[in-house]
């Protein structure tokens, strides 16, 4: 009754949908369009809107123009997933730790793994060099996914924590007066009812890890069998001349395997935000 | 039963501190010692070379120089628009989705690539719409008759920063909105009939259920936000490298030239620390506001 719109207000629903849309998905838009435009038609003024001379072309020279894209597509998701993994091992267990058990110096604690939210990565760069340089992880996977998880661990404690005090301590109640240890409650009972919410850190996880890979990457690794596409793509821009349309081409279908697997994954994370994320 | 109770207490405390360890020591390797290295290096002139201890002469360059002062004020203006734009834009595209109009969830998809894909090929879109000779932008402005010729975007000082504030909006405003959905879902439907029934309209209910019903999310999603947009680093290094004529240098690109690309580690750790004592300071006055406010108005 009261989700009912008048047809109007259907109208300006759809009119609205249709700007914000528009404003979130131009730049893909355009992407496209050049991705499909020949390189001197690209660079004629004034801008045209349509061409008469649409191809693929730029879809299959961009694998000759940068010979090690396909290697930075599978690095970039490597290198998120490696991080996600790692990210992980730590929040599990401490977002458990805050939800379930009361100790002296649980909100200062927990305050301050927020308050690394505040660093970015580029506030710490120099110190963090030199600790890469000593580790002799300079030029490796490792000098991207090691600095790349520890900013994405606060997030991954808050939401997980959020999402555990959801579920019923009785639960495992039930388990410690079955006599089961700590560690088997964890395991055997947390973790299976935990694992939508298991699911909604890692996706979200991944998603900050995957989208943020390009300062590291331009800073800790020189070595472009490593590097991840959002530095790789950059070797479209040549001494003299940029290859817009292949470089365009290559974003997108460099972003295409996690836009697929994000696709199977959203219904899942929207639900889960609003089981999670929800502080009382 | 009464007698154990403490050692119990104090077993589960101590089983609590062995799951977090792991976190607080890879935290600690990664970013506590990493900060206090930077704290040390700000009072050294470090740089490839070597180092050695100048006191606060770092800090007293900062201290007399107009053009930091003048990066510190562009940082919080840049900070102010963006967040509050993506806030206002957040919220929006938050009502419109949770809208229940057929299409929904298809356009709940749509809003998340900008989110999802990484923030440097999102940059390269908008570089290329930024575009003054070939750009769609500048195109559809000239082919509307709003310009005579081509226009650069990034070329001058005012419009490079406000079109990097719109690619800021751009990539920050999607997660916001995704998070004030699952807020508003999370918002108990009987307020909305008990306001139905006694004939509220849309916008009373808006103002007065949704609004203070997601509080508490918009005010935590308003100072995380502002904490990343204060130090959003790789949209304006990719759209403009902090030019043109500084008008885009905030301070985390003031402190990456200074330190990265000049090799300037000493004073670049003093810029760095600038940074983490504004954010701060900033995040615990934000808190203190906020208190007041809702002892004030004691709502909750």
């Amino acid at each position: 009754m009261m989700d009912r719109y008048s047809l109007l207000e259907k109208i300006g629903l759809y009119i609205a949908i249709a700007i914000f849309l528009t404003f979130v998905l131009l730049p893909f838009f355009e992407m496209f369009m050049t991705s499909l435009r020949p390189l001197d038609h690209l660079r004629s003024a004034p801008y045209k809107f349509w061409s008469d001379e649409f191809s693929f072309d730029a879809y299959s020279n961009m694998w000759v123009t940068v010979p090690k894209l396909g290697r930075y597509i599978f690095n970039g998701v490597f290198i998120a997933g490696a991080v996600t993994v790692l990210a992980m091992i730590f929040v599990v267990p401490a977002a458990y730790a805050f939800a379930r058990f009361e100790f002296k110096g649980k909100a200062v604690t927990l305050s301050l793994f927020l308050a690394v939210n505040m660093f970015a990565g580029a506030v710490l760069l120099i110190p963090l060099y030199r600790v890469l340089r000593t580790l002799g992880l300079l030029n490796t996977y490792f000098a991207m996914i090691i600095p790349g998880a520890a900013f994405l661990v606060p997030m991954g404690i808050w939401l997980l924590k959020s999402y555990l005090e959801k579920i019923p301590k009785e639960l495992e109640e039930a388990a410690y007066v079955d006599g089961a240890s700590k560690m088997y409650t964890l395991r055997r009972v947390m973790l299976p009812l935990a694992a939508p919410g298991l699911v909604v850190v890692g996706v979200s996880v991944f998603i900050g890890a995957y989208a943020q890979q390009y300062l590291f990457a331009i800073t800790f690794n020189q070595n472009s069998d490593y590097m991840p596409l959002p530095a790789g793509v950059f070797e479209f821009i040549g001494y003299q001349d940029v290859v817009w349309n292949e470089m365009m081409a290559a974003s997108l279908v460099g972003v295409l395997p996690v836009m697929l697997i994000f696709l199977f994954m959203q219904r899942f994370l929207i639900a889960g935000l609003t089981a999670g994320a929800i502080k009382e | 039963m009464g007698k154990s109770l403490p050692k119990a207490l104090s077993s589960q405390s101590t089983f609590a501190w062995l799951l977090i360890a792991p976190a607080a020591a890879y935290l600690c390797l990664i970013v506590v010692w990493p900060l206090l290295e930077t704290v040390r290096l700000s009072f050294t002139d470090a740089n490839i070379g070597g180092e050695s201890y100048v006191g606060l002469a770092n800090y007293e360059k900062l201290a007399n120089s107009k053009k930091f002062a003048d990066t510190i004020g562009r940082t919080f203006y840049w900070m102010f628009i963006s967040v509050s734009l993506k806030l206002v834009l957040g919220l929006l595209g938050a009502s419109l989705l949770n809208a229940k109009i057929p299409g929904r969830a298809a356009f709940r998809v749509l809003v998340m690539p900008p989110w999802i894909i990484p923030i440097a090929i999102g940059c390269l879109g908008w570089l290329w719409l930024y575009n003054g000779q070939f750009g769609l932008l500048s195109g559809a402005l000239q082919w509307l008759g709003i310009i005579d010729g081509p226009f650069e975007f990034l070329a001058y000082k005012r419009s490079a920063f406000y079109s990097a504030i719109v690619t800021d909006v751009w990539v920050g405003t999607p997660m916001i909105s995704i998070f004030f959905l699952a807020a508003l879902q999370g918002v108990s439907t009987d307020l909305y009939e008990a306001a139905y029934v006694d004939g509220a309209s849309r916008w009373y209910r808006f103002r007065r259920i949704t609004l203070p019903q997601i509080f508490p999310v918009i005010v935590s999603m308003a100072l995380l936000s502002a904490i990343w947009t204060f130090n959003s680093f790789e949209i304006v290094w990719i759209l403009t490298e902090g030019g043109p004529r500084s008008a885009t240098t905030t301070l985390i690109i003031d402190t990456y030239k200074t330190a990265i690309a000049s090799f300037k580690f000493g004073p670049g750790a003093a810029r760095a620390v600038v940074i983490v004592v504004l954010l701060s300071v900033f995040a615990f006055v934000y808190m203190v506001v906020l208190k007041k406010l809702e002892k004030r108005f004691g709502s909750k």
